[in-house]
């Protein structure tokens, strides 16, 4: 390959950008008491029968910064994320969570230790209403029973960044705009103080605009409350414009990981895999 | 219009029982999309371990909470040992291993306490209530019925709705990935879907036994009963299960009023299949909801 952001670099380079909001980030009330967490994956090898998802995948995300995961339809960009929060069964490999490996974890045990995923197109469930939704990011909570006043405390602040969901917080979640139900997500994941965030393509089927304002939602939650973001997007030159680092998958392998400037100046990279 | 008001109040007191029947399918069915053949059956079987703590401490209320107690640890148990191994795997093998259960808890029963009918005993008088000279066509133990179910009901409607655990188990019931993925665990969630179906099962085998005696396939026209009511209502809805079974009794009772007693399977299954036909998901059935 002829990009000098071969994966061959992966774990070497140090995104700047995401080191500065490591520092920034420590005191954010959307972290829980562990604080932002560094996620490093290691030849993980994954799959679905005989079908090979990730093949020795390797990646790593500074603690509070975005990390973007690009690459073609089938490239295994969702298959990264099931097998991080648990799933999907990696086959081998790890999943370090500030260096404890967490491999083959349930989803909700993974969900306890602070990884929050917003899945693709589906996290909200629109038999329950805004706030019910919402309440679902106690439940990873360390604790049997929460205390009324951090209950309170967490929808409030919920509120205060996402408006729109505090004006229809007794409505059906089913009655809100995709933009909106992409807003919930991200707003119930926040309420689950986690640690690190896992976000599937967020930007799915929205407009411009609102996929414009739910991309400088994930920049505000990383550099305000310090979250680890992964995130994974078809619009690879949206999803470069808000990360630190970049990761490029072509059929279940990293074909490049690097900082998300130089992969976006690489242009043989961009033809080639991203397609812009 | 005394038949009529006689026949109606008849009609509430057992479409409650179908009513409890019908709630404990649709817990189940919520939960893992799978309908217990063997609700019935677990039923019966509690009324049995109802009668046998009834006959040796000589209080019916003691049988009652024992019988309650015991359809929590074997819906449980049924859960744990049975249905949760073939969960994930193709649906009908979890179907056709309710039917097994069915047979064989009709089978331990009557290995265990035989064929025979045994009558159960009612826990209020069984005597007609009267206004004036007007006999209602129900008793004190009708009342009890109605109130104990409709109880049941509140409670669980209100524990779904404004606690903690409801939410997890609506969550779980709605998009068990969701679910998974805050933390909830599906799995245990499930156990108490189980669990309360079994109280729900046992409340409405210590409630219909006076009126129908007790023998190892006691329950079977019940649960047909019940079924039909959690289609009425539509299989995914709590609300639908408690009025599609008052419905089904009021009608029943009507028609076995009217018409004789002999009709009243025909009419159930009649408005099974147009159920069936015209609305599948049920009256009440929360599915056009998912579609948005």
């Amino acid at each position: 390959m002829n990009s000098p952001a071969g994966a061959e670099g992966a774990q070497g380079t140090q995104g700047t950008q995401g080191a500065q909001r490591s520092q920034g980030g420590q005191g954010g009330q959307g972290v829980r008491a562990g604080g932002a967490a560094a996620l490093a994956v290691e030849d993980l090898v994954a799959g679905y029968g005989e079908v090979l998802a990730l093949d020795n995948v390797t990646i790593t995300a500074d603690a509070a910064s975005i990390t973007a995961v690009l690459g073609a339809n089938g490239a295994g960009k969702t298959t990264l994320l099931r097998a991080i929060s648990g799933m999907v069964r990696p086959r081998s490999g790890r999943v370090l969570l500030d260096g404890a490996d967490r491999a083959g974890h349930s989803p909700e045990d993974m969900a306890r230790a602070g990884i929050a995923h917003v899945p693709e197109g589906q996290g909200v469930i629109p038999e329950l209403t805004v706030e019910e939704n919402l309440r679902l990011g106690m439940m990873s909570w360390p604790g049997i029973a929460p205390r009324r006043a951090d209950r309170a405390a967490a929808l409030a602040e919920a509120y205060e960044r996402f408006g729109v969901l505090a004006d229809r917080r007794r409505k059906l979640a089913a009655t809100l705009s995709g933009g909106e139900r992409q807003m919930l997500v991200i707003a119930r994941a926040l309420v689950a103080r986690p640690r690190v965030l896992l976000l599937d393509e967020p930007s799915l089927g929205l407009a411009p605009r609102i996929m414009t304002q739910v991309m400088d939602t994930v920049v505000r939650l990383s550099q305000e409350s310090g979250i680890t973001t992964v995130l994974v997007e078809q619009n690879a030159r949206a999803a470069l414009a808000i990360a630190d680092r970049g990761v490029v998958l072509n059929l279940g392998r990293v074909v490049a990981a690097a900082d998300a400037k130089a992969l976006a100046a690489d242009v043989a990279l961009r033809h080639h895999y991203l397609g812009f | 219009m005394v038949e009529f008001l006689q026949f109606t109040l008849s009609g509430i007191s057992f479409g409650m029982i179908y009513a409890a029947i019908a709630l404990s399918l649709v817990l189940i069915w919520r939960g893992t999309r799978l309908l217990n053949f063997a609700q019935g059956g677990m039923a019966m079987f509690t009324t049995y371990v109802a009668i046998e703590v009834i006959y040796h401490t000589g209080s019916y209320w003691a049988g009652f909470v024992v019988a309650l107690a015991a359809g929590i640890v074997l819906g449980t148990a049924a859960e744990l040992t049975v249905i949760r191994p073939s969960l994930g795997k193709p649906e009908l093998n979890s179907v056709i291993i309710t039917i097994g259960l069915l047979i064989l808890l009709e089978g331990l029963a009557g290995i265990f306490y035989g064929g025979q009918y045994r009558s159960f005993p009612a826990a209020f008088s069984v005597t007609g209530l009267r206004v004036g000279s007007t006999a209602l066509g129900v008793s004190r133990f009708d009342v009890f019925v109605a109130a104990a179910v409709l109880a049941a009901a509140l409670l669980l409607a209100v524990g779904f709705k404004y606690t903690s655990a409801g939410l997890r188990m609506r969550a779980a019931a709605f998009n068990a990935t969701v679910a998974r993925l805050s933390g909830i665990r599906v799995a245990r969630v499930i156990t108490v879907g189980w669990a309360l179906a079994g109280l729900l099962g046992a409340l409405a085998g210590v409630l219909v036994s006076p009126s129908t005696f007790l023998y190892p396939n006691s329950m079977d026209t019940i649960f047909v009963f019940g079924f039909t009511a959690a289609v009425i209502g539509g299989l995914d809805s709590p609300a639908g299960a408690v009025i599609g079974g008052l419905l089904l009794g009021v009608v029943l009772s009507y028609a076995g009023g009217y018409l004789g007693s002999q009709v009243t399977a025909l009419v159930a299954l009649g408005i099974l299949v147009v159920i069936l036909m015209i609305r599948p998901a049920g009256i009440f059935s929360s599915a056009q909801v998912r579609r948005v």
